[in-house]
């Protein structure tokens, strides 16, 4: 999900994780919808755009969080946090404070913390936004393997048009007042991608659509404020 | 020797140097003006009087030390189970936090006398005294940690389907002990000073005197070298009483919290 800040990117994500209610509608999940009172499924998963560790427990502590709420004793989820965090390249930090870690590594600990429990659908909510570009490229790859590898469903908000190119099978650009879905754009390119697509033809060609219908949107959103603001 | 270490040297050096050159100022200019005993006595005579009289004054002491280390361990539990009580509803807090600041508010020299005339025992009404002193930190500050839960945090718990107990013990208390030592640092002082005044109101001698009995009959008496030497165990029992808060909170949070890391 592209789109400018305020576009309702992130409520959208919290109306699917359910920390929201829709005021009106519904949402289907795999073809079953829920309201308000039913929650989705355990299958479900989120990363925030802060890395969201708790700073009183170790790394491996935090990962371990979705299996200890749910009651699953210790001896039982060691196999699965040693796996999510092999996953992430974080085996040899299991037992550091959060606060020992680079923003990179913390970023990748919520991952792992994500997919300990094996989701279904995983809520990213640009998790990558407030990293340096090389991390954010190199985190970028290690999703697209981690997509492959476990063949979930990734629903990724972002407001870099460059980075929803890069990672998407398809792309929903959003637009401002009212937050509404502007276009939806399929980007047809196999994985893995890597560097050569990143500086093809085809990846500006995706760009420039994107740019366009994102400043469209926003365009747009102008063009309806003209008459209200003339009234006053 | 690196700069770190030097500089962390100094930083225990320093006061100690002050505190050198002040006495050393004391006694020189008490010598030199012959200042009576009975207006600034020299630390010499503080030190003799506080080894002579030192079976009476550490009695005294111990009396009014155990009674502070009482009052702010029922301060603690009380203050935190009102806390905990705080944070179940906005309308308990709403409801009785106005009551809780008239306690703070009214001075303890007012209603120490009330206390002392309902409670029969004298030292269980000089521990109450000490406890209405030191227990609003502790509210306070407890009351703001447990509610200063990061969000995003608390939105994890709940896509997890998080008891509420499973709230409270892993995401609010853990969140809380930060704010909770602050208060405690305040309060450690609070009892204390809570203790001295209540036994300064309730004037009890005897077998169960405290520090305060002593300075207030040594300045009847006039004796004011033991009344200084009261004064300086009060004073180095206080900086024990704030070093203990700070050592827990260091045991507590030295691994994770910012406030406890040393600065590298």
């Amino acid at each position: 999900m592209l789109g400018p800040s305020g576009c309702g990117k992130s409520t959208l994500l919290h109306l699917i994780a359910g920390l929201e209610a829709p005021s009106s509608g519904s949402i289907a999940w795999w073809g079953s919808s829920f309201d308000a009172t039913g929650t989705p499924g355990r299958g479900l998963a989120m990363v925030f755009q802060s890395p969201t560790l708790m700073p009183w427990a170790r790394v491996d502590t935090n990962v371990r969080l979705p299996l200890s709420l749910a009651g699953v004793p210790v001896a039982e989820s060691d196999r699965a946090v040693r796996d999510a965090l092999a996953l992430v390249g974080l085996s040899d930090s299991a037992r550091l404070w959060p606060r020992e870690l680079s923003g990179g590594m913390q970023m990748r600990a919520s991952i792992a913390r994500a997919l300990v429990n094996h989701p279904d659908l995983l809520l990213m909510d640009e998790p990558f936004g407030a990293l340096d570009e090389f991390t954010r490229q190199r985190l970028d790859d290690e999703l697209i393997a981690l997509w492959r590898e476990r063949g979930l469903t990734i629903v990724f908000v972002t407001h870099s048009i460059h980075e929803a190119v890069y990672l998407s099978t398809r792309v929903a650009v959003m637009g401002p007042r009212p937050g509404r879905l502007v276009d939806e754009v399929a980007i047809d390119e196999p994985h893995p991608r890597g560097e050569a697509f990143r500086v093809s033809t085809g990846f500006a060609g995706y760009a420039q659509r994107l740019s366009a219908r994102v400043a469209e949107a926003s365009g747009g959103a102008m063009h309806d404020a003209g008459p209200r603001a003339r009234r006053a | 020797m690196s700069r770190p270490e030097r500089d962390a040297g100094w930083r225990h050096v320093a006061p100690l140097a002050v505190a050198v050159v002040v006495i050393a100022l004391w006694q020189a200019l008490t010598v030199a003006y012959e200042v009576p005993v009975y207006l600034v006595p020299s630390p010499q005579v503080v030190a003799e009087t506080l080894v002579a009289d030192a079976g009476l004054l550490f009695a005294s002491l111990g009396v009014t030390v155990s009674i502070a280390l009482m009052a702010l361990g029922v301060a603690v539990v009380l203050g935190v189970a009102i806390a905990l009580l705080f944070v179940q509803s906005r309308w308990i807090e709403a409801a009785f936090t106005p009551y809780v600041v008239l306690l703070q508010v009214t001075p303890i020299v007012a209603i120490a006398p009330l206390i002392i005339l309902w409670v029969k025992d004298t030292r269980t009404a000089l521990v109450l005294c000490a406890v209405v002193v030191a227990i609003f930190p502790i509210v306070s500050d407890t009351t703001l940690g447990l509610r200063s839960v990061d969000p995003r945090l608390a939105d994890l718990f709940r896509m997890n389907r998080a008891t509420r107990w499973q709230v409270l013990t892993r995401l609010r208390i853990p969140s809380a002990l930060p704010y909770f030592f602050g208060g405690l640092r305040i309060a450690s002082g609070l009892a204390l000073i809570g203790a001295v005044v209540a036994e300064f109101v309730a004037g009890t001698g005897g077998q169960g005197a405290g520090l305060a009995y002593q300075i207030l009959m040594s300045g009847i008496q006039l004796n004011i070298p033991r009344l200084f030497a009261a004064l300086v165990l009060i004073t180095l029992a206080g900086v024990a009483f704030y070093l203990g808060a700070v050592l827990a909170s260091k045991l507590a949070l030295g691994r994770w919290h910012e406030s406890e890391l040393q600065s590298r």
